[in-house]
């Protein structure tokens, strides 16, 4: 089946019809933040300040990227763990973030956020750094430049390709996947 | 007795975690292709050969194969007839310090698991010592990456739930790591001995060729058994559902006490990166 063709900032409407498996190539803008980025960007919201970026319709990846080589945007550029980020999710998603990405199974409050906002939690090929990378066109830190690679990052990408591990019905790709092939 | 100086196993360090980041070792290569052909899914094919053409880029743009450039783990095996002149330890750490340095590669150590400042250039390292017969030094470098070193697990069985106990353990974990240490995982398996030395087999038994059996045989048939096992779950690459969910299982097993079976479950993902190099001393 062919890769559905995606363009940041994404509507509700567009995620609302993407299902869990379905390929998809990502183009535009998406923020990277991991661990320490997201701790930081759910205490601005706590204290009501205005984040780094505008949140509505984004995505975010969870990467922290290598340093870039000479004459490129950015180092290899592979998704992290998500479920670090579990406890940061459903904030963000409420703020208006229409879209995560990494790798890895999600909390079941992370779930019932993606349901609740009308939004996606893809996945990017884990261990596939450098193919990654060759999708990032632009790169440039944004915020909290002292977390090094944590730092979050406003990357422009074009067609990146990511899986629909959980839409926003609540539909676990992960699962489904593994009961199809399991003989246990 | 031989010698030999710090500065060349710091230049020898430093290369070989460049290169260890780069390029995708022969054996992990020839897996993929042969994950690629036997497995079901459609997707899951997909990805084997998404993962192929990440390991050539990497090594044709010289770049890093993934981001998590891993904590550094140095096997050294020294020789008895050589003497390391200056502070081995030091000697890698700025062999570490530098490699990444040159090699863009990614700091990811912090001085305290507490208060997680950032080292900077990604040391220290975690170094395994073995002495060993002969006047030559033998430096492994294996960069570990988090997302499968996170996955692992260690129990401390009784020895009535034996062989069973183990598969069923070992099987639990690999089924509760789901899609986290990025699958195909290698699946290395440390039996025996006390506590932390089980753990340390099991580290050892990664550095492995992929597939290889182990020397002795009822960890060999340990070895088929689990494989088996582990691949029934379904995980299959990058989860997404599949027969290939371990490239391979690796047991390494020791001596332990009348009243234990330790068992560790160490695992690598499908990016099982390691590199050495045989370094020879001066005479005296």
């Amino acid at each position: 089946m062919e890769p559905i063709k995606l363009k940041t900032p994404l509507t509700k409407e567009v995620v609302g019809q993407l299902r869990a498996g379905q390929s998809c190539l990502v183009s535009g803008v998406i923020y990277t933040a991991r661990d320490a980025a997201h701790k930081r960007l759910v205490e601005m919201l706590e204290r009501g300040e205005e984040l780094p970026f505008s949140p509505e319709g984004q995505l975010i990846y969870y990467v922290g990227p290598c340093p870039a080589p000479p004459g490129r945007p950015l180092g290899a550029a592979g998704p992290t763990t998500s479920a670090r980020m579990d406890i940061y999710t459903p904030t963000l998603l409420a703020a208006g973030v229409r879209g995560v990405i990494g790798k890895g199974d999600r909390s079941p409050e992370v779930v019932q956020a993606l349901k609740e906002y009308g939004a996606v939690y893809f996945g990017a090929i884990g261990g596939a750094g450098a193919l990654i990378a060759k999708t990032v066109v632009a790169a440039q830190v944004l915020a909290f430049p002292d977390l090094g690679p944590e730092a979050v990052h406003r990357l422009e990408v074009k067609d990146m390709p990511l899986v629909v591990i959980i839409d926003s019905l609540g539909q676990n790709f992960y699962t489904l996947g593994r009961a199809k092939y399991a003989t246990v | 007795m031989h010698t030999i100086k710090g500065e060349r196993i710091t230049q020898a360090v430093a290369q070989l975690f460049i290169r260890a980041n780069r390029e995708l070792p022969p054996d992990v290569c020839a897996a993929l292709a042969q994950a690629a052909q036997r497995e079901e899914s459609p997707l899951g094919r997909q990805m084997l050969a998404s993962l192929v053409e990440n390991a050539r880029l990497a090594r044709t743009e010289q770049m890093a194969i993934c981001q998590d450039t891993g904590m550094a783990v140095v096997f050294v095996e020294l020789g008895r007839e050589l003497r390391v002149v200056g502070d081995l330890y030091e000697a890698i750490n700025a062999g570490v310090a530098a490699g990444y340095r040159e090699g863009y590669l990614r700091n990811s150590i912090v001085r305290h698991p507490l208060d997680r400042v950032n080292t900077g250039d990604n040391t220290p390292a975690v170094v395994h010592l073995l002495l060993t017969p002969g006047n030559k030094l033998k430096i492994t470098a294996a960069p570990k990456g988090f997302g499968s070193e996170n996955m692992g697990g260690i129990a401390l069985l009784k020895p009535a739930q034996g062989r069973q106990g183990v598969v069923d353990f070992v099987t639990g974990v690999v089924s509760a790591a789901g899609a986290n240490p990025c699958p195909p995982v290698i699946v290395g398996v440390g039996l025996g001995g006390t506590m932390e030395y089980a753990a340390f087999l099991a580290k050892r038994a990664l550095l492995r060729e992929v597939g290889a059996p182990a020397a002795n045989p009822l960890d060999r048939e340990l070895e088929v058994e689990l494989e088996r096992e582990v691949n029934k779950l379904g995980i299959g690459p990058q989860g997404f559902g599949g027969r290939v969910t371990a490239f391979a299982v690796h047991v390494e097993s020791y001596p332990t006490h009348i009243a234990g079976l330790p068992v560790a479950v160490n695992l690598n993902c499908h990016a099982a990166r390691h590199q050495e190099i045989v370094l020879e001393g001066e005479e005296e």
